[in-house]
Protein backbone atom coordinates (compact mmCIF):
# COMPACT_ATOMS: atom_id res chain seq x y z
CA UNK A 1 0.00 0.00 0.00
CA UNK A 2 2.48 2.40 1.05
CA UNK A 3 4.93 1.78 -2.13
CA UNK A 4 2.47 2.61 -4.48
CA UNK A 5 1.68 6.44 -3.25
CA UNK A 6 -0.87 8.70 -5.38
CA UNK A 7 -1.77 8.75 -9.18
CA UNK A 8 -3.63 11.85 -10.34
CA UNK A 9 -6.78 11.34 -11.58
CA UNK A 10 -10.43 12.21 -11.80
CA UNK A 11 -12.13 8.86 -11.55
CA UNK A 12 -15.21 8.32 -9.50
CA UNK A 13 -12.79 6.38 -6.98
CA UNK A 14 -10.80 9.91 -6.89
CA UNK A 15 -13.21 11.70 -5.96
CA UNK A 16 -14.54 9.40 -3.54
CA UNK A 17 -14.07 10.19 0.09
CA UNK A 18 -10.72 9.65 1.56
CA UNK A 19 -12.23 8.48 5.08
CA UNK A 20 -14.53 6.48 3.35
CA UNK A 21 -11.51 4.46 1.04
CA UNK A 22 -9.54 3.98 4.23
CA UNK A 23 -12.55 2.48 6.41
CA UNK A 24 -13.62 0.19 3.83
CA UNK A 25 -10.69 -1.53 3.38
CA UNK A 26 -10.25 -3.17 6.66
CA UNK A 27 -13.78 -4.24 5.86
CA UNK A 28 -13.11 -5.35 2.86
CA UNK A 29 -9.79 -7.52 4.02
CA UNK A 30 -11.79 -8.79 6.87
CA UNK A 31 -14.51 -10.16 4.42
CA UNK A 32 -11.59 -11.65 2.43
CA UNK A 33 -10.41 -13.82 5.52
CA UNK A 34 -14.03 -14.96 5.74
CA UNK A 35 -14.04 -16.46 2.64
CA UNK A 36 -11.98 -20.10 1.98
CA UNK A 37 -13.15 -21.05 -1.63
CA UNK A 38 -11.38 -20.23 -4.23
CA UNK A 39 -14.04 -18.93 -7.30
CA UNK A 40 -14.77 -15.87 -4.69
CA UNK A 41 -11.74 -14.76 -4.31
CA UNK A 42 -11.47 -15.29 -7.53
CA UNK A 43 -14.54 -13.09 -8.27
CA UNK A 44 -12.70 -10.60 -5.89
CA UNK A 45 -9.49 -10.64 -7.78
CA UNK A 46 -11.60 -10.10 -10.72
CA UNK A 47 -13.51 -6.95 -8.84
CA UNK A 48 -10.35 -5.24 -7.85
CA UNK A 49 -8.67 -5.40 -11.30
CA UNK A 50 -11.95 -4.12 -12.81
CA UNK A 51 -11.37 -1.25 -10.29
CA UNK A 52 -7.76 -0.83 -11.26
CA UNK A 53 -9.32 0.20 -14.73
CA UNK A 54 -11.96 2.16 -13.84
CA UNK A 55 -8.99 4.01 -11.61
CA UNK A 56 -7.22 4.03 -15.06
CA UNK A 57 -4.13 2.78 -12.91
CA UNK A 58 -1.92 1.25 -15.82
CA UNK A 59 -1.09 -2.73 -16.10
CA UNK A 60 2.39 -2.14 -15.36
CA UNK A 61 1.48 -0.29 -12.15
CA UNK A 62 -1.03 -2.91 -11.30
CA UNK A 63 1.64 -5.66 -11.81
CA UNK A 64 4.35 -3.48 -9.44
CA UNK A 65 2.29 -3.78 -6.80
CA UNK A 66 2.54 -7.15 -6.26
CA UNK A 67 6.85 -6.97 -7.11
CA UNK A 68 8.05 -6.34 -3.78
CA UNK A 69 5.83 -9.24 -2.06
CA UNK A 70 6.29 -11.63 -4.78
CA UNK A 71 9.05 -13.80 -2.48
CA UNK A 72 6.56 -13.70 0.32
CA UNK A 73 3.93 -15.00 -1.47
CA UNK A 74 6.11 -17.90 -3.00
CA UNK A 75 7.12 -19.12 -0.05
CA UNK A 76 3.24 -18.94 1.34
CA UNK A 77 2.09 -20.81 -1.21
CA UNK A 78 5.36 -23.69 -1.15
CA UNK A 79 4.38 -23.45 2.61
CA UNK A 80 1.17 -23.95 2.55
CA UNK A 81 0.87 -26.99 -0.79
CA UNK A 82 3.94 -28.76 1.86
CA UNK A 83 1.48 -28.46 4.95
CA UNK A 84 -1.88 -28.45 3.05
CA UNK A 85 -2.93 -28.98 -0.28
CA UNK A 86 -3.00 -27.00 -3.66
CA UNK A 87 -6.50 -25.47 -2.86
CA UNK A 88 -5.66 -24.16 0.17
CA UNK A 89 -2.20 -22.93 -1.18
CA UNK A 90 -4.37 -21.09 -3.98
CA UNK A 91 -6.61 -19.45 -1.05
CA UNK A 92 -4.50 -18.38 1.32
CA UNK A 93 -2.06 -16.39 -1.93
CA UNK A 94 -5.00 -15.32 -3.78
CA UNK A 95 -6.71 -13.61 -0.59
CA UNK A 96 -3.08 -11.82 -0.14
CA UNK A 97 -3.24 -10.66 -3.89
CA UNK A 98 -6.50 -9.18 -3.65
CA UNK A 99 -5.93 -7.62 -0.22
CA UNK A 100 -2.70 -5.87 -1.39
CA UNK A 101 -4.40 -4.77 -4.99
CA UNK A 102 -7.19 -3.46 -2.79
CA UNK A 103 -5.00 -1.44 -0.76
CA UNK A 104 -2.65 -0.04 -3.44
CA UNK A 105 -6.24 1.11 -5.00
CA UNK A 106 -6.82 3.30 -1.76
CA UNK A 107 -3.19 5.29 -1.86
CA UNK A 108 -3.25 5.31 -5.92
CA UNK A 109 -6.77 7.00 -5.84
CA UNK A 110 -5.90 8.65 -2.27
CA UNK A 111 -3.99 12.17 -1.85
CA UNK A 112 -1.78 11.54 1.07
CA UNK A 113 -2.77 14.34 2.53
CA UNK A 114 -6.92 13.93 2.49
CA UNK A 115 -5.79 10.31 3.93
CA UNK A 116 -3.87 11.75 6.39
CA UNK A 117 -6.84 14.41 7.63
CA UNK A 118 -9.43 11.38 7.28
CA UNK A 119 -7.42 9.91 10.28
CA UNK A 120 -6.82 13.16 11.96
CA UNK A 121 -10.58 13.51 11.97
CA UNK A 122 -11.07 9.81 13.04
CA UNK A 123 -8.68 10.07 15.92
CA UNK A 124 -10.06 13.16 16.70
CA UNK A 125 -11.87 11.75 19.80
CA UNK A 126 -8.73 10.90 21.33
CA UNK A 127 -7.64 14.34 22.05
CA UNK A 128 -10.21 14.00 24.73
CA UNK A 129 -7.10 11.63 26.20
CA UNK A 130 -4.60 14.25 25.63
CA UNK A 131 -3.20 12.94 22.36
CA UNK A 132 -2.75 15.19 19.37
CA UNK A 133 -4.18 13.42 16.30
CA UNK A 134 -2.54 16.18 14.06
CA UNK A 135 0.85 14.12 15.27
CA UNK A 136 0.01 10.92 14.53
CA UNK A 137 -1.11 12.34 10.85
CA UNK A 138 2.03 14.42 10.43
CA UNK A 139 3.35 10.92 11.03
CA UNK A 140 1.80 9.09 8.18
CA UNK A 141 2.85 11.65 6.10
CA UNK A 142 6.11 11.62 7.29
CA UNK A 143 6.23 7.65 6.86
CA UNK A 144 4.66 8.14 2.94
CA UNK A 145 7.61 10.67 2.03
CA UNK A 146 10.56 9.04 3.65
CA UNK A 147 10.48 5.69 2.35
CA UNK A 148 11.55 6.83 -1.20
CA UNK A 149 14.42 9.01 0.35
CA UNK A 150 15.84 5.98 2.85
CA UNK A 151 15.78 3.67 -0.03
CA UNK A 152 18.02 5.71 -2.06
CA UNK A 153 20.20 6.57 1.46
CA UNK A 154 20.54 2.72 1.62
CA UNK A 155 21.72 2.61 -2.10
CA UNK A 156 23.99 5.09 -1.24
CA UNK A 157 25.32 3.13 1.48
CA UNK A 158 25.29 0.38 -0.72
CA UNK A 159 27.40 1.55 -3.02
CA UNK A 160 30.14 3.36 -1.30
CA UNK A 161 30.38 -0.04 0.73
CA UNK A 162 30.96 -1.95 -2.51
CA UNK A 163 33.52 0.71 -3.39
CA UNK A 164 35.09 -0.29 -0.46
CA UNK A 165 34.66 -3.95 -1.37
CA UNK A 166 32.60 -4.11 1.92
CA UNK A 167 28.92 -4.84 0.02
CA UNK A 168 28.53 -8.14 1.89
CA UNK A 169 28.90 -7.26 5.87
CA UNK A 170 25.95 -6.27 7.17
CA UNK A 171 27.38 -3.95 9.86
CA UNK A 172 29.16 -2.23 7.38
CA UNK A 173 25.71 -1.24 5.57
CA UNK A 174 23.98 -1.05 8.58
CA UNK A 175 25.99 1.22 10.67
CA UNK A 176 25.92 4.27 8.38
CA UNK A 177 22.38 3.70 7.45
CA UNK A 178 21.45 3.73 10.60
CA UNK A 179 23.54 6.79 11.36
CA UNK A 180 22.08 8.67 8.44
CA UNK A 181 18.19 8.10 9.07
CA UNK A 182 18.78 9.49 12.84
CA UNK A 183 20.67 12.69 11.37
CA UNK A 184 17.70 12.98 8.97
CA UNK A 185 15.39 12.60 11.48
CA UNK A 186 16.70 15.60 13.86
CA UNK A 187 16.97 17.57 10.15
CA UNK A 188 13.79 16.61 9.94
CA UNK A 189 12.47 17.83 12.94
CA UNK A 190 14.10 21.29 12.95
CA UNK A 191 12.43 21.80 9.66
CA UNK A 192 8.71 21.19 10.60
CA UNK A 193 9.70 23.26 13.81
CA UNK A 194 11.26 25.78 11.42
CA UNK A 195 7.80 25.70 9.37
CA UNK A 196 5.85 26.33 12.30
CA UNK A 197 4.45 22.61 12.17
CA UNK B 1 21.20 40.73 18.66
CA UNK B 2 22.31 41.79 21.92
CA UNK B 3 25.37 40.03 23.80
CA UNK B 4 24.52 37.05 22.02
CA UNK B 5 26.42 34.17 22.93
CA UNK B 6 25.76 30.04 22.50
CA UNK B 7 27.05 27.13 23.47
CA UNK B 8 26.16 23.53 22.92
CA UNK B 9 27.25 20.86 25.00
CA UNK B 10 29.48 23.05 26.96
CA UNK B 11 31.54 24.17 24.25
CA UNK B 12 31.11 27.46 22.73
CA UNK B 13 29.81 27.58 19.36
CA UNK B 14 29.53 31.47 19.04
CA UNK B 15 30.99 34.28 21.50
CA UNK B 16 29.65 37.56 22.43
CA UNK B 17 27.76 38.92 19.42
CA UNK B 18 26.25 42.61 18.99
CA UNK B 19 24.86 43.24 15.91
CA UNK B 20 22.08 44.96 14.20
CA UNK B 21 21.06 43.22 10.29
CA UNK B 22 19.01 45.48 8.36
CA UNK B 23 20.19 45.25 4.90
CA UNK B 24 18.25 43.90 2.53
CA UNK B 25 20.84 40.95 1.13
CA UNK B 26 23.13 39.73 3.84
CA UNK B 27 25.50 37.15 3.17
CA UNK B 28 27.14 34.97 6.27
CA UNK B 29 30.61 33.03 5.33
CA UNK B 30 33.32 30.96 7.16
CA UNK B 31 34.94 27.57 7.44
CA UNK B 32 33.26 24.73 8.27
CA UNK B 33 32.25 24.61 12.01
CA UNK B 34 33.38 28.24 12.13
CA UNK B 35 29.54 28.73 13.90
CA UNK B 36 27.92 30.24 10.93
CA UNK B 37 25.12 27.82 10.59
CA UNK B 38 24.35 28.01 14.24
CA UNK B 39 24.29 31.67 14.07
CA UNK B 40 21.50 31.41 10.92
CA UNK B 41 19.26 29.45 13.42
CA UNK B 42 19.44 31.47 16.14
CA UNK B 43 18.01 34.27 13.99
CA UNK B 44 14.20 31.96 13.76
CA UNK B 45 14.30 30.67 17.19
CA UNK B 46 15.75 27.26 16.36
CA UNK B 47 18.54 27.44 18.16
CA UNK B 48 18.06 29.56 21.58
CA UNK B 49 21.21 31.44 23.05
CA UNK B 50 22.38 30.67 26.19
CA UNK B 51 23.41 34.37 26.63
CA UNK B 52 22.00 37.41 25.65
CA UNK B 53 18.79 38.09 23.69
CA UNK B 54 17.76 37.90 19.48
CA UNK B 55 14.87 39.62 18.50
CA UNK B 56 13.46 39.97 15.09
CA UNK B 57 11.52 43.17 13.87
CA UNK B 58 11.10 43.68 18.42
CA UNK B 59 9.83 40.32 19.00
CA UNK B 60 11.78 37.59 21.03
CA UNK B 61 13.38 34.58 19.40
CA UNK B 62 12.47 32.66 22.50
CA UNK B 63 9.41 34.47 24.30
CA UNK B 64 7.77 34.89 20.59
CA UNK B 65 9.17 31.67 18.83
CA UNK B 66 5.85 30.70 17.01
CA UNK B 67 5.71 34.58 15.79
CA UNK B 68 9.37 35.01 14.73
CA UNK B 69 8.67 31.71 12.66
CA UNK B 70 6.32 32.84 10.95
CA UNK B 71 8.23 36.42 10.08
CA UNK B 72 11.59 34.45 9.59
CA UNK B 73 11.62 31.17 6.66
CA UNK B 74 14.39 29.16 7.28
CA UNK B 75 15.81 27.29 3.99
CA UNK B 76 18.10 24.13 4.60
CA UNK B 77 20.80 22.76 2.64
CA UNK B 78 19.34 19.39 2.28
CA UNK B 79 15.90 19.70 0.51
CA UNK B 80 14.41 15.97 1.20
CA UNK B 81 14.99 17.47 5.07
CA UNK B 82 12.31 19.76 4.73
CA UNK B 83 9.94 18.78 2.58
CA UNK B 84 7.43 16.72 4.97
CA UNK B 85 4.49 15.84 1.84
CA UNK B 86 5.14 12.97 -0.74
CA UNK B 87 3.86 15.30 -3.09
CA UNK B 88 4.24 19.05 -4.10
CA UNK B 89 1.08 20.40 -3.39
CA UNK B 90 0.53 18.42 -0.40
CA UNK B 91 3.94 19.56 0.15
CA UNK B 92 2.98 23.29 0.07
CA UNK B 93 -0.19 22.82 1.58
CA UNK B 94 1.63 21.84 4.92
CA UNK B 95 2.89 25.09 5.42
CA UNK B 96 -0.87 27.28 4.55
CA UNK B 97 -2.28 24.99 7.71
CA UNK B 98 -1.93 27.53 10.21
CA UNK B 99 -3.64 29.86 8.18
CA UNK B 100 -6.34 27.99 7.98
CA UNK B 101 -7.35 29.22 4.64
CA UNK B 102 -10.18 27.73 2.47
CA UNK B 103 -9.69 25.34 -0.08
CA UNK B 104 -9.63 27.15 -3.09
CA UNK B 105 -7.63 30.17 -1.49
CA UNK B 106 -4.83 27.46 -0.87
CA UNK B 107 -4.98 25.94 -4.42
CA UNK B 108 -4.87 29.47 -5.89
CA UNK B 109 -1.64 30.19 -3.42
CA UNK B 110 -0.45 27.15 -4.62
CA UNK B 111 -0.54 27.50 -8.02
CA UNK B 112 0.81 31.18 -8.09
CA UNK B 113 3.95 30.16 -6.23
CA UNK B 114 4.52 26.75 -8.49
CA UNK B 115 4.07 29.30 -11.78
CA UNK B 116 6.53 31.72 -10.08
CA UNK B 117 9.28 28.81 -10.45
CA UNK B 118 8.51 27.45 -13.35
CA UNK B 119 6.94 24.56 -11.50
CA UNK B 120 3.28 25.35 -13.22
CA UNK B 121 1.21 22.52 -12.71
CA UNK B 122 3.66 20.24 -10.15
CA UNK B 123 1.20 19.64 -7.41
CA UNK B 124 0.54 16.19 -7.89
CA UNK B 125 4.52 15.41 -8.85
CA UNK B 126 6.01 12.69 -6.51
CA UNK B 127 8.93 14.88 -4.71
CA UNK B 128 11.04 11.78 -4.97
CA UNK B 129 10.68 12.18 -8.44
CA UNK B 130 11.62 15.91 -8.56
CA UNK B 131 15.51 16.88 -9.80
CA UNK B 132 17.61 18.31 -6.73
CA UNK B 133 17.04 21.67 -8.38
CA UNK B 134 13.55 20.99 -8.79
CA UNK B 135 13.37 20.03 -4.96
CA UNK B 136 15.30 23.10 -3.64
CA UNK B 137 12.78 25.38 -5.75
CA UNK B 138 9.47 23.28 -3.99
CA UNK B 139 11.66 23.74 -0.70
CA UNK B 140 11.98 27.64 -1.43
CA UNK B 141 8.41 28.11 -2.54
CA UNK B 142 7.19 25.80 1.02
CA UNK B 143 8.87 28.43 2.82
CA UNK B 144 8.11 31.73 0.60
CA UNK B 145 4.25 30.44 0.39
CA UNK B 146 3.60 31.52 4.37
CA UNK B 147 4.63 35.23 3.25
CA UNK B 148 7.73 35.48 5.25
CA UNK B 149 9.27 38.94 5.47
CA UNK B 150 13.14 37.51 6.15
CA UNK B 151 14.46 34.43 4.79
CA UNK B 152 17.20 32.72 6.19
CA UNK B 153 19.19 30.34 3.57
CA UNK B 154 21.70 27.79 4.77
CA UNK B 155 23.90 26.80 2.06
CA UNK B 156 21.07 26.47 -0.37
CA UNK B 157 23.01 25.67 -3.30
CA UNK B 158 25.52 22.97 -2.06
CA UNK B 159 24.04 20.56 -2.92
CA UNK B 160 23.17 21.93 -6.69
CA UNK B 161 24.62 21.94 -9.86
CA UNK B 162 25.84 24.93 -11.68
CA UNK B 163 22.56 25.55 -13.58
CA UNK B 164 20.81 24.33 -10.93
CA UNK B 165 22.83 27.42 -8.58
CA UNK B 166 21.77 29.67 -11.09
CA UNK B 167 17.96 29.00 -11.08
CA UNK B 168 18.01 28.94 -7.52
CA UNK B 169 20.15 32.66 -7.34
CA UNK B 170 17.41 33.78 -9.64
CA UNK B 171 14.69 32.98 -7.46
CA UNK B 172 16.15 34.50 -4.77
CA UNK B 173 17.54 37.76 -6.32
CA UNK B 174 14.17 38.04 -7.31
CA UNK B 175 12.67 38.07 -3.51
CA UNK B 176 11.21 41.48 -2.38
CA UNK B 177 12.08 39.73 1.50
CA UNK B 178 15.28 40.39 3.25
CA UNK B 179 17.94 38.10 2.74
CA UNK B 180 20.28 36.36 4.94
CA UNK B 181 22.44 33.62 3.42
CA UNK B 182 25.15 31.35 4.69
CA UNK B 183 27.43 29.72 2.25
CA UNK B 184 30.49 28.70 0.93
CA UNK B 185 29.97 29.90 -2.78
CA UNK B 186 31.85 33.35 -2.33
CA UNK B 187 30.40 34.02 -6.07
CA UNK B 188 26.91 34.37 -4.97
CA UNK B 189 27.61 37.26 -2.74
CA UNK B 190 28.85 39.43 -5.57
CA UNK B 191 25.34 41.92 -5.23
CA UNK B 192 24.92 41.45 -1.60
CA UNK B 193 25.06 44.15 0.78
CA UNK B 194 26.78 43.17 3.64
CA UNK B 195 28.94 39.87 4.17
CA UNK B 196 29.64 38.48 7.92
CA UNK B 197 32.82 36.82 8.08
CA UNK B 198 32.78 33.86 11.10
CA UNK B 199 36.21 32.27 12.51
CA UNK B 200 36.09 29.47 15.68
CA UNK B 201 32.42 31.19 16.67
CA UNK B 202 33.92 34.82 16.56
CA UNK B 203 32.79 37.78 13.55
CA UNK B 204 35.67 38.69 12.57
CA UNK B 205 34.67 40.90 9.93
CA UNK B 206 31.56 42.57 8.20
CA UNK B 207 31.09 44.80 5.70
CA UNK B 208 31.29 45.24 1.91
CA UNK B 209 31.51 41.96 0.34
CA UNK B 210 34.55 42.71 -1.61
CA UNK B 211 36.41 43.72 1.68
CA UNK B 212 35.20 40.65 3.82
CA UNK B 213 36.18 37.86 1.31
CA UNK B 214 39.69 39.27 0.87
CA UNK B 215 39.87 39.31 4.47
CA UNK B 216 38.35 35.44 4.35
CA UNK B 217 41.26 34.47 1.87
CA UNK B 218 43.95 36.31 4.11
CA UNK B 219 42.37 34.05 7.11
CA UNK B 220 42.90 30.84 4.98
CA UNK B 221 46.13 31.19 3.41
Amino acid sequence: MIGSLYLPGRSPLHRLPAGLKAAALPVFGTVLFLVERIVPLAAALALVIALHALARVPPRLVLRQLRPAAGILLVLFLSQLWLADLSEATVLVLRFVVLILAAALVTLTTRSADLVAALERALRPLGMLGADPRKFGLAIALTLRFIPVLAVVAEEVREAQRARGRDRSILALAVPLIVRTLKLADEVAEAIDARGG
Amino acid sequence: METVALERGGRPVLARLDLCLTERRIGVIGANGSGKSSFARLLNGLLAPTGGRVTVDGLDTVKDAKAVRRRVGFVFQNPDSQIVYPTVGEDLAFGLKPLKLEKAEEARRIRLILERYGLAGAEDRLVHELSGGERQLVALAGVLIMRPSILVLDEPTTLLDLRNTRRLMAAIDALSERVVMVTHDLDLLAGFDRVLLFDEGRLVADGAPATVIERYRALLA
